[in-house]
């Protein structure tokens, strides 16, 4: 036993609780963040030992460098109509985002959630993978969605909980699915795609398929035991698999330091576990894009799975249930050293020659033209509480396969109380 | 036929489905080389090979949720819970995953899952290894839960489970693995092969979900019950000479409320038993659907016995034991209305 005398000159013991840098109104200054020289880091060959690239997971990818050229060996070299598509895409999920978030403050639907600032995590990277890998996503990479053609009006009709919903009204807005497009059901539940996910791929690797899975969760989940689990059962069974971090920073008002930010990267989690870890830039889409593609690549080679922490700033607020002005400085957003996804790529592509200001400005028109339209179309449909939703019944179907008695039951007091509370 | 105990009746089942859809893989702490603690999965690796039946880490969070997605992939994965007491670090995964996918993706995406977990007491196995959750699980939506009672049940409604498209907790009393339990603690165990029940085919065959049985035919009382405690009941019916119906639930989600209620409408009188703690048990559930539904052909009060409201103790195991003492006070109380 330790002498208790020897513990009487010592401060008494006090517990950290973690605190943002920057609280409303707050001047900030980053310059303390450390941002790497685009370019400057080595791109390991595929089939590396994790622990030969270790260093990764604490250096940052980046590619367009400050003059908006694309720089160094992380460089994917795309060309221009990819990179095209690329921007046309963010560009639109943008006016989405924009569109469907004044129709919630419209009242038009329950809830909206934008990834406005984030869009390279998800559309860069949806691009960099088969249009056929399965996708595990979280609630904000919408552009997923995007890039492998899933209609406007779809989401829309999901969003408006309508009669042509094909979640038929069950799901809270945004919280898509499309089995055809590899696009699993998101839950509200967080980092519980990440298991599943790595599920997966193990069964894609027994069944000796090509497809690979990809996963995303937000830094604040990866205190999830789900997150942890996945990483272990991924490094265990080796299993093609990409399990993407998006580090926006914030988890509505919790800032990452209270997933353990402060201490260490998120990508470092990968080196704990033996798996390829990358931290990227995550307002880069041109190194999101070569990362997942390295990723992609090194699990379809049997290579095994990685961690990438796509270092990012979410922009704007959690969902339209919170004010992010009432928990973090305004500043931080102007500040933010990594800039704008498609700012930074469009300037590439003019830099490029490709591409001009008055072209974007068409672009963004368009975009907004193309929301509006699919807009109109959905609201044919029907919006949130106004009568046009999916037929009562479908409240009691998909429990289960076969609908057991006590549903059957249940879903006739149902009708009875419709005829009672809703007269026709 | 052969002769089986519940646990060769279990393996049996798994070798059966493994063999006839490749779809079908076993995973779980220490079932592949090994065979699972209780070895019910003895043999499967080596004769199935290391993709369709392998150890898993030590993690139920883990271990349904990848069988949820591989589930989603379109296996028809067979997670081994070891103990049911270990099973709620898996918890979310099966409550909000699993259980709810067919219906927030409109039957896009489905959990074909059986997760398989002895549970009960009766071995000394302390609070850690002695639970019975199954109230847990009958309170969510989405998830059915079956409880075997001999070996050639157990076979069957596992085959069932395993072909169900939805995830199916399949709870094992692995009290009576061995051999039926009369109650009586310091008694040997008469092993399976002296009962009829341990004459399995070794080839596949179905019980079907949701079908109760029948197990003792009378006209005084009708015992609910399942698991291990069908057995107790039987003992402690014959010892006090009662005329009872004995019911062995089977399925408690979906559950047979045809049979239940044609049987207490007939006797008039219900006893509800199980081993699991008592408040919002589901001997709650049972009480409440008699009530509502026999309200009027019943001449006595429903009863339950049940575990007690603590956590199992390990050398008081037999004091908290619902054995033949409180099932047969319970019973010459029900019983006794008759007279008085």
């Amino acid at each position: 036993m330790a002498d208790e005398n020897s513990k009487t000159n010592l401060p008494p013991l006090s517990l950290h609780v973690p605190e943002p840098k920057y609280r409303p109104g707050d001047p900030v200054d980053y310059s303390d963040v450390d941002i790497p020289k685009a370019g400057d880091q080595s791109r390991p060959d595929v089939n590396s030992d994790p622990a030969t690239m270790r260093d990764m997971v604490y250096d940052m990818v980046r590619v367009l460098d400050d003059d908006y050229k694309a720089v160094g060996p992380w460089d994917p070299k795309l060309p221009d109509d990819t990179l095209l598509k690329m921007l046309k895409t963010m560009a639109q999920v943008r006016a989405f985002d924009d569109r469907l978030h004044r129709m919630q403050r419209q009242g038009k639907t329950s809830f909206y959630m934008k990834c406005t600032g984030e869009e390279a995590t998800s559309v860069a990277a949806a691009m960099a993978l088969h249009s056929d890998d399965m996708c595990f996503p979280s609630y904000r990479q919408q552009g997923i969605l995007f890039v492998r053609g899933y209609p406007m009006v779809d989401m829309i009709n999901q969003i408006f909980s309508n009669r042509e919903d094909k979640l038929k009204g069950r799901q809270l807005p945004i919280m898509y699915c499309s089995r055809e497009l590899g696009f699993f059901s998101i839950s509200g539940n967080l980092a519980t795609q990440y298991p599943q996910a790595v599920g997966w791929a193990m069964a894609s690797a027994a069944k000796g398929d090509t497809r690979i899975a990809a996963t995303w969760c937000g830094e604040g989940s990866t205190a999830e035991g789900d997150f942890h689990s996945a990483m272990t059962f991924a490094t265990v069974y080796n299993a093609p698999i990409i399990m993407n971090v998006v580090n926006n920073q914030w988890a509505i008002s919790s800032f990452s330091g209270f997933a353990g930010g402060e201490r260490t990267t998120f990508a470092a989690r990968a080196a704990g576990y033996g798996i390829a870890g990358i931290r990227v830039d995550g307002n880069d889409p041109l190194a999101v894009y070569a990362a997942t593609q390295w990723a992609a690549e090194r699990a379809r080679t049997n290579n095994g799975p990685t961690l990438i922490e796509h270092f990012t700033y979410r922009a704007e607020a959690h969902s339209t249930s919170d004010d992010p002005g009432a928990y973090r400085s305004a500043q931080e957003r102007e500040e933010w050293p990594l800039g704008d996804p498609i700012t930074r790529l469009k300037r590439h592509l003019i830099h490029r020659g490709v591409w001009s200001k008055e072209q974007h400005e068409v672009l963004d028109k368009e975009c907004i033209e193309a929301v509006k339209i699919a807009t109109k179309e959905a609201e044919k449909n029907g919006i949130l509480g106004h009568g046009l939703h999916q037929p009562f019944e479908t409240m009691f179907q998909d429990v289960f396969e076969e609908m057991p008695w006590h549903l059957k039951e249940q879903s006739e007091q149902a009708n009875k109380e419709r005829e009672i509370k809703w007269p026709s | 036929m052969a002769v089986m105990n519940m646990i060769d009746a279990i393996n049996s089942g798994l070798d059966n489905m493994m063999a006839r859809d490749e779809d079908v893989v076993v995973l779980g702490e220490d079932v592949g080389y090994f065979g699972g603690v209780f070895r019910a999965t003895a043999g499967l690796q080596e004769k199935h090979g290391k993709t369709r039946c392998f150890d898993t880490p030590i993690s139920e969070c883990g271990i349904i949720g990848v069988a949820v997605g591989m589930a989603a992939y379109g296996m028809r994965p067979v997670p081994e819970i070891q103990f049911a007491d270990y099973i709620y670090p898996g918890l979310d995964q099966l409550v909000s995953e699993a259980a709810r996918l067919r219906y927030r993706s409109a039957a896009e995406f489905t959990s074909a899952i059986t997760v398989r977990s002895p549970f009960g007491g009766g071995i000394f196995g302390g609070q850690t290894h002695s639970q019975s959750p199954e109230s847990m699980f009958t309170h969510v939506c989405g998830l059915k839960t079956v409880i075997p009672s001999t070996p050639y049940d157990a076979k069957g409604l596992l085959i069932s489970a395993i072909e169900d498209n939805d995830p199916v907790m399949f709870f094992e009393p692995k009290r009576i693995y061995n051999g039926p339990f009369s109650g009586y603690y310091d008694k040997p165990v008469e092993p399976w092969s002296k009962f009829e029940a341990s004459e399995v085919p070794e080839d596949y065959y179905k019980i079907p979900l949701g079908k109760a049985n029948i197990v003792r035919a009378g006209e005084a009382v009708t015992i609910l019950t399942y698991g291990t405690m069908v057995h107790v009941a039987k003992a402690v019916v014959e010892e006090h000479g009662v005329d009872a119906e004995v019911i062995d639930l089977r399925t408690l989600v979906p559950l047979d409320i045809e049979t239940i209620e044609e049987s207490v409408k007939k006797t008039g009188r219900c006893l509800i038993i199980h081993e699991a703690t008592r408040t919002s048990g589901f001997g709650a559930e049972l009480s409440a659907l008699v009530q509502e539904r026999c309200f009027y052909h019943l001449e006595a009060p429903i009863e339950r016995v049940t575990g007690f409201d603590t956590p199992y103790p390990h050398s008081l195991e037999w004091a908290y034991f619902p054995g033949p003492v409180r099932i047969g006070e319970a019973l010459d109380k029900i019983v006794g209305e008759l007279t008085s």
